[in-house]
Order: C-alpha cells, then structure tokens, then sequence
C-alpha cells in the first residue's frame, strides 16, 4: 500500500569520503545502514515501513562509481551512480550494447531513470528488475569494495532469492562490468506491463543471439526472464533447443514452449501465474523471431 | 536529530537552508522556501506532481534527500516564467486548454520544459514518452500533448 505522506522516517544521511569508510561504516551499522544512490526503491519501501533503517550512505562521491566508459579489448564499465538515462543515451552502449540501452530505456519514467541506476537495479535484486537479464546475458561482473578489500562477483552467482544477495556488510558495490560483446551480436528486451511504457513488468524477456561456429546451428542464442521466477534467471533448457539444429520458425516455437516450462511465476496484483506462463511463451517466441530476423539478413 | 546546513541555488536564487536528514527536496522546497508550486502526489515516484529540475535534469523531488543537494541548481515551476512573463510553454497550456485541475501541471510543465531542451522538435511519440511520468486525470493528455507540439514551434 503506498503511503502518500511526502517525509520519510527519522534517519541519518552519511557521506563517506572514501570507498574504505564507506564499508567499515556499512560494516561496522550491519542491517540499519544501506548504500543509497539513487532511492527509488529504497525510499518507497522506507516509507511503506518494509524497509527500516538509520543511516543512508551516499555512495555518489565514491571513486569508480561515476565511471562510464568503453574500451574495445576490455568492455563496459557502468559505476554504481551512473543512472539509466545516462546508459540508454551513451553513443558507446547504443553501439556495442543496444539491447542494454533498450532494456534501461524500458524502466519507469525519464525523470526516474535520472535517478535510477543499473547497479541499483541488480542490487536491489527484485524478480522484475528489468535491466538484470541483459546484463546476466552480457556475463556481467559486479566489482564489490567489502571490509577485506576489492572482489569481483559474477551476477550468475549473485542472487540467492527476492531482494537477496551475496553481499556481506560493508560491501560497495562499485561498478557493474560487461565484457566485450560478441561479434555480431543482436539482442533486444521485450517487457509486458499493465500499460505500454512505464510500469514494472509482468513478464520481461531478454534474449540476444550471435553467430559462432562453436554450435551445430551456427549461432548461440541466450534467453533471461524476468518477474517469472524467485530471482532473474537464464533459460538453459530452451536455449539448448536452439543449439543444436538448423534455426526454424519450428525450432523457435519449440524454444519458446521450452522457455515457458522452465519458468514458475507466482500469482500477484499484476498477472496470474497462468497468464505469466503463456506470456512468456509468445514473448520469448517475439523475441527470438526479431532477434533471427536480424541475425539472418 | 541533527539537522544539516545546506547552501544551494533555487531558480537563481542562492539559498542557504537548515535541514532535517530524513527531509525530501520536496518537502525543503515547498515546507522551508514555501514554494508550493510543486506538488506532492504518490510520494513514490511514480506520479511526477513534485517533477523539478535538479542540475537541469528532470527528478521527482519526493525521492531526492534535501541533504544530498549540496550546492545543487533547483528549478521549480515558480522559475519557469523570467521577469514577470509566462515561458512559451506556459502560454501554449493555457492556450490549448491543457489545464485543468492544475495540480499535475508544474511537474507536467518541468518535464515537457525538460523535454524540448534535449529535443527542441519532439514527435507525438516523443512527447507523450517525456510525460510517461506525469500523471493527468483530468485532460486525457491529448491537450497537453498540443501545447507542448505548439511551443516546439
């Protein structure tokens, strides 16, 4: 139930000046302090009373996390303030990753997404968070600043359930990292909500495809859902589907029903469980036609 | 609990203001500076009422601390209009009939100002996509839509 009171509860907003503050801090307030950048979940589940702390640590001044930049061996490095306008408008990203501009451009409203960040939305680790599927598929890399210094963690391996993580106190983190992509590489996020543009997903399905030599089809198709299952996650099963036979509009219907098995969604005020399933099958099969459709000219 | 001096600036005016941790920018602007022009809806980011210009960028203020704006460059509806005289757009909403209750105006208003400064000639689709976050009961948002076309002109 949303709360239309404008203040929020008593609490105390730290700026540490440095990423080791930052996290002895964190550490040292374990469950009553959370990195903050841009609020827009946080402030709605502290007014709601679901979320309770004392202390906000801005993360913003943090060396790293304001990052932005490309590099042609290494890939993208997006800091934890980086906010999602500024991903979905980045000449760099339309042009190597513009499945990731499309997938960041899908979440809430403009004004929003100027506060908004990508590593908020892994972070926060919702089922719907639309832009964690395509990082995921991109083989994203969470750079985390803890009390022992930096580690690097896979986002494969980061969600454990809805809202949870492999993060200790004193975690930071400071910046998300995709790789180079793959050469060829075509992808789009398709996204379902209660109205065309702006609402959280119902059903988000990210797929992207490029040619390799290393499957008997001749490409390499990667399915991520969103909203679907406890936490985002990568559809193996249908994607196996699609590697070992000649790409068909068949086989992409056969992936697609493969897809829709390997999903659980849950029954809530957006969508019934039922209706999730048959939505992720016609959303995946969209998908993976559009993305075929492009790989193939 | 401890309040925090912050100095910033608030439709060119320098301000120096003493705020609680926990105070939105919304609630500074319209609680401490008694700009009341903008608005508080949802208070949960979604309706756009409390849409300001933060460092020039669209934000809902209701989900920016008061804390964080440290030397940050504020403008409310109240520093639309220059010297006495309405903005093209504010003429061109009264024109087209785009008000009506008037309360989504001033963050519908920020957001379309916003708008035609990055895209100085936006499509149908481009407006109503700059204005996904500012909800409308009254108009049905086809006037609003006209009056952000005409001042494109």
């Amino acid at each position: 139930m949303i709360n239309p009171h404008p203040g929020l509860p008593e609490l105390q907003y730290v700026k540490p000046a440095t990423l080791q503050e930052a996290s002895k801090f964190l550490a040292d307030n374990a469950g009553v302090a959370k990195p903050y950048s841009g609020g827009t979940d946080s402030f709605v589940r502290l007014r709601d009373g679901v979320l309770k702390l004392d202390y906000l640590v801005d993360i913003k001044g943090l060396e790293g996390t304001k990052e932005l930049s490309f590099d042609p061996q290494k890939g993208l490095t997006i800091g934890a303030a980086v906010t999602m306008n500024q991903v979905a408008s980045h000449p760099d990203v339309l042009k190597h990753y513009p499945n990731l501009a499309e997938a960041a451009a899908s979440v809430a409203s403009y004004q929003l997404r100027n506060r908004a960040t990508i590593v908020g939305n892994i972070c926060n680790a919702s089922p719907a968070g639309d832009t964690i599927g395509t990082c995921m598929l991109l083989d994203g890399v969470l750079k985390v600043h803890g009390v022992d210094g930096v580690r690097e963690v896979p986002l494969n391996s980061f969600f454990l359930a809805p809202g949870r993580t492999v993060l200790k106190p004193g975690d930071v983190v400071i910046a998300v990292h995709l790789p180079v992509p793959p050469k060829g590489l075509v992808g789009t996020y398709k996204k379902l909500g209660r109205n065309r543009i702006g609402d959280l997903s119902i059903v988000g399905v990210a797929v992207l495809g490029y040619p390799t030599n290393e499957s008997a089809s001749g490409y390499r198709f990667r399915i991520a859902l969103a909203s679907v299952a406890p936490v985002p996650f990568e559809s193996f099963k249908a994607e196996g589907v699609l590697s070992g036979k000649k790409i068909t509009s068949e086989l992409i219907d056969e992936a697609a029903v493969a897809t829709m098995d390997s999903v659980t969604p849950i029954d809530d005020v957006r969508g019934s469980a039922r209706y999730r399933k048959q939505m992720v099958k016609n959303l995946t099969r969209e998908a993976l036609t559009e993305v075929w459709t492009k790989l193939s000219k | 609990m401890t309040l925090k001096t912050i100095t910033l600036t608030v439709n060119d005016m320098v301000e120096t203001v003493d705020v609680p941790q926990n105070m939105t920018l919304l609630q500074m602007i319209r609680e401490k500076l008694s700009l009341t022009g903008t608005k508080n809806g949802c208070a949960a980011g979604e309706c756009g009422a409390c849409t300001v210009l933060m460092n020039g960028e669209p934000v809902n203020s209701c989900m920016v601390l008061a804390a964080e704006c440290e030397g940050a460059n504020i403008t409310t509806v109240e520093g639309l209009a220059k010297a006495g005289k309405l903005s093209k757009l504010q003429d061109t909403i009264i024109q087209a009939g785009g008000v009506q209750c008037g309360f989504c105006t001033p963050g519908m208003l920020i957001s379309a100002t916003a708008l035609l400064k990055r895209n100085p000639n936006p499509t149908d689709t481009e407006v109503r996509s700059a204005i996904v976050g500012n909800l409308c009961r009254c108009t049905g948002y086809v006037r609003i839509v006209d009056a952000i076309k005409m001042a494109a002109k």
